[in-house]
């Protein structure tokens, strides 16, 4: 069950994609109609998943796409290429397959763009590629007029295989949350770039493939490990509400333990930008019975990329489909991203 | 727990001292002897902080703390964005704070304008505005909203020699006078007010003196952190437990009696108070603030003959008629009263002002999630 169904506007604006419901009610009123089944146990588009799974044979076929089109295309800590090959590997590893066995990367290019900066970012593409223990196997390559598109644009697609599903869509009262690092990371670090808000910050994007520390966890938790999703578009926000509404339970988060770093939480403070709702590109959220719990905490913490994680909070049979934040002053329910993220006036 | 604690060890966010001010405003709420205790802030910075910080969850049941029109966004009027709008439409650059492209005037936003190919920048602050008139040749207007604290930015760019291609369609608002007509709405039952610490670091908290003689109302200036709002509410409570009304500052570190000297010369230099309508109130003598004839060359009012007749054939929609900004705005009603509020009205697709700013009441409840009684809420499993 979706929260917040609505009906669409006659014209697409910039808010159906930013991850929120608007995006969800674009999703399931145009694009998800009356498409066909996906065969028995599969996952498709309805599900709204990370990616969509068919089955074959005693595994499943786990297939993901993403376009990229963030700017600026090279920003601190990553670049557009970094992002679009974490961003498929780390869908994959969402739905638990945690080997990516390959990539397809279709390219749009602007007239004019630069040699070097293309070359640049397939440097990074191949770079990164190499970290997650996949590689490009296919592709496709357009170029459009000047003006017609911002720079370049990225698709890629991956397949991996596993023999068990996580959804996002098993949680119950008592189960725990837990995040596998600092939030809001990438959000802010491009956020910050925009020069007319004259920030000078060392913030840098987290963007990286996390498949390997999903692996160690589902390892450790087995069965216990029952959602998992990677926190990117509309932050911890978009991903707990999808994880409340989807499994029809409420989620409480204790604020002062989600991790944050000092400067995340110091620019998002300047901008009015709440970095529960900024986006990640190298974290996961995990839904984890209470009593493997630590277990998986432990097994997460031993990864280079999990240092910081930690137990955020819990689900609760009240309020199902509602995340409610306590702030240590008081309690309120935790705002999902509408709209485009700009900062306040004051 | 976490990485790096710096900020949870800001005093003015210790949670610890917070429990001990909660248990001093729920004392004093039963000291009252009366229920319910209604107060109002008139500001939006201060509601921001309420619904951000969880704090209704944390109040008395009893104490009713009410937003008044603090939001400046919010209370800019029609004709106001008409101007705007119409400037626009005749080929002006026009440069204005984010919120103030979707407030709804009488046919159409400035986003609206902007849609069918005005000339329209989003800035973040008026300095940046007379920056952008530097780098283009044709006129730019800045749309100019906020309160005397933001006024005075707008004062001192005015007093700094900004390019001559520059100018202010002020829709700045003063807010001494707009509590002058809350206190006398005969539905209001206010007992007091808390006032904003960043208006009052201009003002000072003298500028509140003659209202308390005259409605013998408290009114108690307060910061914007959590401890600051819970002890600003505290002081209040004693006030008006006290039965003797009077000014009091609970925001001492920012805010002195005199207040800022320097910037309200600024502010009075530039601009003079004019009466005029806030959209939803009612007309607030004193309550606009517009520029003095000394600076008629960056008035885009006396700069430019602005024609926005054009804009008014129009039938508002029967939507609009619904639409309750006003009664909340004057602290009447709440946005859950309101049969639009999260359903044909929400920050997608907005039919009042209030539910279009980052500081309007409506916005901020769609936002935070309006005032569930969380305070129920237990972890574990039910």
């Amino acid at each position: 069950m979706i929260r917040n169904a609505r009906l669409i506007d006659e014209r697409i604006t910039l808010k159906y994609g930013t991850g929120g419901g608007a995006m969800r009610a674009l999703i399931e009123q145009v694009f998800a109609k009356g498409l066909g089944e996906v065969g028995e146990d599969g996952i498709g588009l309805a599900a709204m998943d990370d990616g969509a799974a068919i089955r074959i044979g005693d595994r499943y076929l786990v297939i993901t796409t993403d376009s990229h089109v963030v700017q600026p295309i090279e920003f601190p800590g990553g670049d557009i290429g970094r992002l679009a090959v974490s961003g498929t590997v780390n869908d994959l590893a969402m739905m638990g397959a945690t080997e990516p066995l390959a990539l397809t990367c279709a390219v749009i290019i602007e007239d004019g763009f630069s040699r070097h900066a293309l070359e640049r970012i397939w440097q990074s593409i191949r770079q990164t590629c190499g970290e997650a223990g996949t590689t490009i196997v296919t592709g496709d390559t357009k170029v459009m007029g000047h003006g017609e598109l911002d720079g370049v644009v990225l698709n890629t697609t991956g397949i991996g295989l596993t023999s068990r599903l996580v959804s996002d869509a098993g949680l119950r009262p008592g189960d725990q949350i837990l995040v596998s690092g600092t939030m809001g990371d990438h959000g802010l670090a491009i956020m910050a770039t925009r020069n007319e808000l004259a920030l000078r910050t060392t913030l840098q994007s987290d963007v990286a493939p996390v498949h390997t520390l999903v692996r160690l966890a589902l390892d450790v938790g087995g069965e216990s490990v029952v959602a998992l999703k990677d926190p990117t578009r509309g932050g911890l926000s978009s991903t707990l509400h999808e994880m409340a509404s989807k499994s029809g339970v409420g989620i409480i988060i204790d604020e002062a333990a989600v991790p944050l770093s000092e400067e995340v939480r110091a620019v998002g403070e300047i901008l009015g930008i709440d970095p529960l709702v900024a986006a990640n590109e190298g974290k996961a959220v995990f839904g984890v019975r209470p009593e493997r719990a630590a277990a998986v905490l432990d097994a997460i913490r031993s990864h280079p990329l999990g240092r910081n994680a930690a137990i955020v909070g819990e689900c609760v049979a009240e309020r199902p489909g509602f995340v409610v934040l306590d702030t240590g002053f008081g309690s309120r329910l935790l705002a999902e991203a509408e709209g485009e993220l700009l900062p306040r006036i004051c | 727990m976490n990485p790096d604690d710096g900020f949870g060890q800001l005093k003015f966010r210790d949670p610890t001292r917070a429990r001990g001010l909660r248990n001093a405003l729920h004392h004093l709420v039963r000291q009252a002897n009366h229920a319910p205790v209604s107060v109002m802030h008139v500001c939006g910075s201060h509601e921001q902080a309420i619904a951000k910080f969880g704090l209704r969850a944390a109040f008395p049941q009893e104490l009713q703390v009410i937003m008044g029109p603090g939001c400046p966004v919010c209370v800019t009027d029609v004709p106001e964005v008409d101007e705007a709008v119409a400037l626009a439409k005749q080929g002006v650059r026009i440069a204005s704070y984010g919120d103030m492209l979707r407030v709804p005037g009488t046919s159409q936003s400035l986003a609206d304008a902007k849609a069918e190919g005005a000339k329209v920048d989003v800035v973040y602050s008026v300095t940046q505005a007379a920056e952008l008139a530097r780098k283009h040749d044709d006129e730019l207007v800045f749309f100019a909203s906020g309160f005397e604290t933001t006024a005075v930015a707008t004062a001192a760019v005015l007093l700094d020699d900004p390019p001559d291609n520059f100018s202010v369609l002020s829709a700045h608002k003063y807010i001494p006078p707009v509590m002058e007509i809350v206190a006398e709405m005969p539905e209001t039952k206010i007992e007091g007010f808390l006032a904003a610490g960043h208006a009052a670091t201009i003002t000072g908290w003298g500028v509140f003196e003659k209202f308390v003689e005259r409605h013998e109302l408290p009114v108690v200036i307060a910061g914007f952190e959590p401890l600051d709002v819970l002890a600003g509410l505290v002081k209040l409570l004693e006030v008006i437990n006290s039965g003797v009304p009077r000014v009091e500052n609970a925001f001492p570190r920012c805010v002195t009696r005199e207040g800022n000297i320097q910037a309200q010369k600024l502010l009075w230099r530039v601009f003079r108070p004019t009466g005029g309508r806030w959209r939803g109130i009612a007309h607030v003598p004193n309550g606009n603030l517009r520029l003095r004839d000394e600076f008629a060359r960056y008035d885009a009012r006396k700069r430019f003959t602005i024609d926005a007749s054009t804009l008014w054939i129009y039938a508002p929609p029967k939507l609009v008629q619904q639409c309750q900004c006003g009664d909340i705005m004057a602290g009447i009603a709440s946005p859950s009263d309101c049969p639009l509020f999260g359903k044909e009205c929400t920050p997608d697709t907005p039919v009042g002002a209030c539910m279009v700013s980052a500081e309007g009441t409506c916005k901020i409840w769609h936002q935070y999630g309006g005032r569930p009684d969380l305070r129920s809420m237990k972890r574990g499993v039910a």
